[in-house]
């Protein structure tokens, strides 16, 4: 365990904040999906990749960036439910290994076509000044970003929530989270409802890209692979299929491994195995996770 | 002899009571009936004995046994034997395998000898065959036998689940059946058919079965649940007559 | 099984021995190259097949398997020259240092510690279900990736290993392949792969019928891991050069595509898929590479030959979800009636 000042402690909590805040963001996708489908969407992080390479082109073509980053969200929403519609809809009564593949089976796809179309060989991710201008709080310099990163996580999270506990289509989804049948029975529109739930889950997955190209600006075709499943593990720490679990989840991990890594510097090579021991203690002592929702089998 | 016996078990999930306070006792020999509405608890209690579920509270004694905390593999293995309402056969496989699986709890031989084929297990394997096509053709499947199990008419897997039942040479046969109608001729050949395998196999018959025909024509006693609590227990002329059983379930019937 | 059968099984081992013998005097050393390697994926295919197919969990954990059978053997055999040679960032653990083994023993060993990796992940990991078994087995394969990329003095960490002796040739991976083979078909036909059938079909069914779910979940995920971990043992050995990059998902997708091509509940379906797969990857190769077609070059596109796969996965997973045999298997019946145009005789129809 290293020494460390409390301003260097400040800086990494920061970091680590921020880092779970991404994690957050895109976590929730995961467990809306998981929650509806009881799939894991193995494609979703390859999704948040597809983002930053919107924004990245949508700026490389000229487009300021306040054009560029809302075109990348609406762009990757019709990226996710063209996913749905391709890989899962037909599926969604086949036995359940048959879409676990179909899942596995896009994000490959989803992966090398990017590679084939981007090149393998990472990009720079566009840079604004607006964004990573340092800022000084006494000793601690942290960029902009740092801040604007939670705060929009914090909005965001704030209006989803509204939005699946107050209105018509959150109760819809609710409802098709708990039982198929008996929604369809309620005249619940299923297609819909689904499509409307990776949307949802794949617009945050652009927003949390785009911020995360802004902080850690180089992309390339397979970046989405380990966030993408540290992202599923946040979701399950906090309880797979409970949005606030996501959120909790996200932030756990994102400032345990950053603060890990900071106290812990012997063990940086180990940064990613973090996450799967958190994973495997989770599954074993509180499958449930940290907000508990049971979902049981009736025989 | 007391075969099984229930000690006030309660099932509670959260913050409903699917059965409480249930006292069955089962004698051996016994055909003994559980009747009652839709969403009376009627599953829940054989899913409590059969191990799938740990009762909230009471105790399960299999011949003086508690089995309470039993994992359902291991009770099977003691001798009780479960059919499912929605018949859970093995679908994708073949009539003679689902019936032979039944006979796995039972082998001595381990992995390797089988693998090597060692005489042992040769002989354990051969008696498994022969037991299993003599289930088929009790039950009158023995035609079938390669036919993958998901292909049979309805009737033809309610007899399979009994088949697979006998595979596991059950003491305890709890016997769920499920709601459909059923004509007159299907109704006495299956009350026989009942009488027939307790015979038999030397079974003690435990049921969940909603034709009152065949409760009525062969249980020597019944229990009536409704809303999860045993509201009568007795012979079939008594539960017939019993006000209660009358209001909640049996109504006012001109068919028993 | 009938006397025809057991002649024309007989002879087409034959056939293959003679072949084996031709191509290893013979043939080119690419053509060898392909050759083994399916033979090398027949057995890592059966072995995921057992686990994912048969058994009917969802592991994907194999490439983990893999890393531990392929970094055995190849400890195991380099010589102590060699060794040094490798571990020359940081010296290799003392024990292992001077420890040679001859093939045999170092890939029996490979698939013994595969196997008890796969007990000890097993254990707690198989108690999960569905869902949950598929992210804590991957999840164990990373940590298993992750430990070696970082155990210096063991594995060379992220250099990997070089050298590697060229044991592996036809004789030793169709050998351990027909053997493989062998062993599944001995294993589905027991009681036991009977069990893992009913596991597969329904898991509360099997329980109630007696089958004690989580001894026999493990005894087909250990089994599993064993031959992942000799399959592991031959690649290491036929590429002559590891490294913890190599056992990324990327490897457990590839078999994963093998057996759900091939049909996740039958052995033949693998063996067929494996070789066809294996073929294809690399008869597909020149999509990766610049194509001269006299007139134009179209410039090669990396990554293309993995988008055609995904799309073939996804194509079967969509469209032909058993795979090309589905459950069944091999007959010389069925061959024959394919061979010979012959329809199907109906119920109870005439000749």
């Amino acid at each position: 365990m290293i020494k460390m000042t409390s301003e260097m402690f400040l800086q990494h909590l920061a970091n680590g904040i921020s880092l779970g805040s991404l994690y957050a963001l895109i976590a929730i996708g995961y467990t809306m999906v998981y929650g509806i489908l009881r799939l894991i969407n193995f494609a979703h992080g390859d999704i948040f990749m597809m983002a930053t390479y919107f924004a990245f082109f949508g700026v490389f073509f000229g487009l300021p960036w306040y054009v560029s980053f809302p075109i990348t969200i609406i762009l990757t929403i019709i990226l996710g439910m063209t996913v749905e519609l391709a890989a899962y809809r037909s599926l969604r009564d086949a036995p359940k290994i048959s879409i676990m593949i179909s899942a596995i089976g896009a994000s490959f796809l989803i992966e090398n076509l990017a590679i084939v179309i981007f090149g393998g060989r990472p990009k720079a991710f566009p840079t604004e000044e607006l964004f990573t201008k340092v800022v000084h709080i006494g000793n601690v310099s942290v960029q902009r970003l740092t801040f604007i990163i939670p705060v929009v996580t914090a909005i965001l999270l704030i209006i989803l929530l509204y939005l699946i506990n107050k209105t018509k289509t959150g109760m819809a989804m609710r409802a098709v989270s708990k039982d198929h049948e008996t929604a369809r029975l309620m005249g619940v529109n299923i297609d819909r409802t689904i499509s409307i739930t990776f949307g949802i889950g794949s617009a945050l997955a652009a927003i949390g890209g785009v911020m995360w190209g802004l902080k850690f600006p180089q992309i390339q075709p397979l970046m989405g692979v380990m966030p993408g499943l540290k992202c599923f593990i946040a979701a399950v720490i906090g309880g797979i299929g409970n949005t606030t679990g996501a959120v909790i989840g996200g932030f756990f991990l994102g400032v345990s491994e950053i603060m890990l890594v900071a106290l812990l510097p012997g063990l940086t090579g180990y940064r990613d195995a973090f996450a799967f021991i958190i994973l495997i203690m989770v599954l074993l002592f509180k499958p449930t996770g940290i907000m508990g929702e049971k979902i049981s089998e009736k025989v | 002899m007391e075969m099984l016996k229930t000690d006030g078990i309660t099932m509670q999930f959260g913050g409903l009571t699917a059965v409480k306070d249930f006292n069955l006792v089962l004698n051996k020999g016994e055909i003994v009936a559980l009747i009652g509405p839709n969403g009376a608890g009627k599953t829940t209690a054989f899913n409590m004995i059969t191990g799938v579920y740990i009762p909230t509270k009471g105790k399960i004694y299999y011949k003086g046994k508690d089995i309470t905390q039993m994992a359902p593999h291991n009770i099977t293995k003691l001798g009780i034997a479960r059919t499912f309402q929605n018949i859970r056969l093995f679908k994708d496989l073949s009539v003679l395998d689902n019936v032979l699986i039944a006979n796995h709890l039972h082998i001595k031989s381990n992995l390797f000898e089988a693998l090597l084929r060692l005489s042992k297990y040769k002989n354990e394997d051969k008696k498994m065959l022969k037991k299993s096509l003599d289930l088929l053709e009790i039950v009158g499947l023995l035609d079938v036998k390669n036919e993958k199990s998901s292909s049979l008419p309805y009737g033809m897997q309610r007899r399979l689940e009994i088949a697979r039942a006998g595979g596991r040479n059950p003491e305890v046969l709890l016997r769920e059946e499920a709601a459909g109608g059923m004509e007159p001729k299907e109704t006495e050949d299956l009350r026989e058919f009942i009488k027939q395998i307790r015979d038999d196999f030397d079974l003690t018959i435990f049921m969940i079965e909603h034709h009152m025909q065949v409760v009525m024509g062969i249980s020597e006693r019944i229990y009536v649940f409704d809303y999860g609590i045993t509201i009568a227990h007795g012979n079939p002329n008594e539960i017939q007559n019993n006000q209660r059983v009358i209001e909640a379930y049996l109504g006012v019937d001109d068919n028993a | 099984m009938k006397k025809r059968d057991y002649y024309l099984t007989v002879i087409s081992l034959i056939l293959l021995v003679i072949f084996l013998y031709f191509a290893d005097r013979y043939m080119d050393a690419y053509i060898v190259r392909i050759l083994n390697l399916c033979a090398i994926y027949t057995v890592l295919g059966l072995s995921m097949n057992l686990i994912n197919g048969f058994t009917g969990l969802f592991s994907l954990g194999h490439a983990g398997f893999m890393a531990i059978g392929a970094y055995t053997t190849a400890i195991l055999t380099l010589s102590v020259n060699a060794k040094a040679q490798n571990f020359f960032l940081e010296p290799i653990a003392a024990p292992l240092a001077n420890v040679v083994l001859p093939f045999f023993p170092s890939l029996l060993l490979a698939g013994i510690l595969a196997a008890l990796a796969g007990f000890l992940i097993g254990a707690p990991a198989l108690r999960l279900k569905g869902d949950y078994l598929a992210i804590a087995t991957l999840g164990f394969a990373e940590i298993i990736r992750v430990i070696f990329t970082n155990t210096q003095n063991i594995t060379n960490g992220a250099l990997g290993l070089k050298g590697i002796p060229a044991y592996t040739n036809l004789w030793w991976s169709y050998g351990i392949a027909a053997f493989t083979v062998l062993f599944m078909v001995l294993l589905i036909n027991s009681s036991y792969g009977r069990a893992f059938k009913a596991i597969r079909e329904d898991e509360i069914a099997a329980e109630s019928m007696g089958i004690n779910l989580f001894k026999h979940k493990v005894m087909s995920f250990t089994i599993g891991a064993f031959f992942a971990g000799i399959g592991g043992g031959l690649l290491g050995n036929l590429l002559g050069t590891i490294d913890p990059a190599m056992f990324k998902f990327t490897l457990t997708f590839n078999i994963l595509l093998i057996i759900v091509l091939g049909g996740m509940g039958s052995i033949s379906g693998t063996v067929i898929s494996a070789f066809v797969v294996t073929i294809s990857q690399e008869a597909l190769r020149f999509l990766d590479q610049p194509m001269d077609l006299g007139f134009i070059v179209i410039p090669g596109v990396a990554g293309m030959r993995m988008v055609v796969f995904s799309i073939l996965l996804m194509l079967v997973v969509l469209f032909y979800r058993h795979g090309l045999m589905g459950t069944n298997e091999f007959s010389w019946d069925r061959l024959i009636n394919i061979l010979s145009f012959k329809k199907p005789l109906l119920k109870g129809g005439k000749k």
